[in-house]
């Protein structure tokens, strides 16, 4: 959670770059999306950490209260939702550290009161690695138009009875908003995973135009 | 074949082009000089793990920008781009 | 006082003998994957390299020829103008002094060029006298895709960007002709030790 004093309101699906230089001057620098809703002060990331990253293990176990970190942003304005009244309906399909961005979409949406229905298909390996878990049961429990579907593709808890594959044409024709409703999509995750649900979506008759897409890289970005 | 893992979009580079162009420019839009397909930056395929920023058409693999930065300096090419939409900085 | 993250090392390698390292370079554990576009998949019945531009006639290869050619084995150090470096990696391939034994040109300069649309341009001499090779294995084993396999050009001596993956043939010019990176911002010869990056080092 980073404190980021004149931050300009940011808008739900930014990222910003964060970069680190040591002391002898290399640098390295990554992108995350910021999770917290505009509606928030505070810029909230969240960092998956790789055991063999470069900037993750130094975000994640070194980095502590009081430290400073460099920025730059917030960025994007293909990538991005806002809240108004005309929205149509908003479906979000993330692939693991995909759901980062969406989740901040999901926040904005609570947070600006809107009733603008949205889904989100949410993959995930296992139930430990569905992030903001316990939130996302909590907004889907409101009954204010939220629906969250998961699916987790390598193992799944005893007595679950949600979805257990890779997302394929089946869940999103099941999942998605019917095309006549001419949903606003918003897909983020690994490219391979990027590439497969927007094509699979535009195969089923959404206009391509009306699917934005986020690519992470291997490392997150 | 699937995609590269290295194979990103726009929004990698919005920092960046950012910084260039004194503009927001994920949400700009650019018509390929080769099959003049019109896509967002946002949306082009990126190549950033390389000594530049490599931008190409989604639908034909032209490249659309090359960037280098160094030393000061940062080059920029376009000519693969018919043309770059952004909206007015003055609107 | 420029800003400084604490704490913050990165992951480099300790070079041993800091010596064999180029100025502004640093150690990597890994071989990192660079590209400006995607991967190449030519299949190897279809893959041939070509001598071509002020030769007459033209020489080409296919796979099966190129493989019959005498090749070796040679260990160097490689530099890549992003900054990282590795020491002592093994490569197998053909000398280019081999592809072009016989050769009589006036050409002083070569575009080398790839599929996928990649150039970079050298000096004639730079791939002659043991210094340039077309490799077909690293550390032993057929090259990867992602690292320009079947065959890239090897430079050792110079950054490796000229180097260049999924080689296809050299174009032997009488001008320089700056490639793919040369035309946009990298230097024209890009001698590790003379810290040749970008234009006007």
């Amino acid at each position: 959670m980073l404190h980021v004093p004149g931050w300009p309101r940011h808008r739900a699906g930014q990222h910003v770059d964060v970069r680190l230089t040591s002391e002898d001057g290399y640098r390295a620098q990554r992108s995350y999306s910021i999770a917290s809703a505009p509606e928030e002060r505070r810029v909230a990331l969240t960092v998956e950490r790789l055991d063999d990253g470069e900037v993750s293990p130094y975000l994640t176990d070194e980095v502590t209260l009081g430290d400073r970190l460099e920025l730059r942003g917030p960025i994007g304005g293909y990538f991005v939702w806002e809240a108004n009244q005309a929205s149509p309906p908003l479906l979000l399909v993330g692939g693991g550290s995909g759901v980062v961005p969406l989740m901040a979409m999901i926040r904005h949406r609570r947070a600006s009161g809107s009733r603008v229905p949205a889904r989100l298909l949410y993959s995930a390996r296992s139930v430990d690695d569905v992030i903001y878990r316990q939130e996302l049961e909590r907004l889907a429990a409101l009954g204010d138009g939220m629906t969250v579907y998961l699916t987790l593709t390598r193992a799944q808890p005893a007595g679950w009875r949600g979805f257990a594959r890779r997302v394929d044409q089946e869940m999103l024709h099941e999942v998605a908003w019917p095309v006549q409703e001419s949903p606003l999509t918003f897909v983020c995750g690994p490219t391979a995973f990027v590439e497969a649900a927007a094509g699979t979506l535009v195969e089923l008759g959404y206009d391509a135009g009306s699917i934005r897409t986020e690519r992470f890289g291997p490392t997150g970005r | 074949m699937p995609p590269s893992e290295l194979l990103l979009d726009g929004n990698a580079i919005g920092g960046l082009l950012r910084e260039i162009f004194a503009v927001e420019m994920t949400s700009a839009s650019s018509t390929c000089g080769g099959c003049g397909a019109v896509h967002a930056i946002g949306r082009l395929d990126v190549y950033a793990n390389a000594p530049g920023v490599v931008a190409r058409c989604p639908a034909c693999g032209q490249v659309l920008m090359r960037i280098v930065r160094g030393r000061g300096r940062v080059w920029l090419d376009l000519a693969g781009m018919r043309c770059l939409q952004i909206a007015d900085p003055d609107t | 006082m420029a800003f400084v993250s604490r704490g913050f090392k990165g992951r480099r390698e300790r070079a041993e003998d800091a010596s064999r390292l180029p100025p502004g370079q640093h150690l990597v554990r890994d071989f990192p994957v660079l590209s400006a576009g995607p991967t190449p998949h030519t299949p190897l019945a279809e893959w041939s390299f070509t001598i071509t531009g002020e030769v007459e006639p033209e020489r080409r290869w296919t796979w099966e020829e190129f493989r019959r050619l005498p090749s070796q084995t040679v260990t160097r150090d490689i530099h890549c103008v992003t900054g990282w470096s590795r020491l002592d990696t093994s490569w197998t391939g053909v000398s280019v002094d081999v592809l072009m034994e016989g050769v009589e040109t006036a050409a002083e300069y070569v575009l080398a060029f790839s599929d996928g649309g990649y150039t970079t341009n050298l000096p004639l001499e730079d791939l002659l006298d043991g210094r340039a090779w077309v490799a077909f294995a690293y550390g032993g084993e057929p090259l990867a895709p992602e690292h320009g396999g079947p065959a890239r050009l090897l430079v050792p001596h110079l950054y490796l960007w000229k180097s260049a993956k999924w080689v296809r043939g050299l174009s032997l010019r009488l001008d320089d002709q700056p490639g793919f990176w040369e035309s946009n911002g990298y230097h024209a010869y890009g001698d590790p030790w003379r810290e040749q990056r970008y234009w006007g080092d």
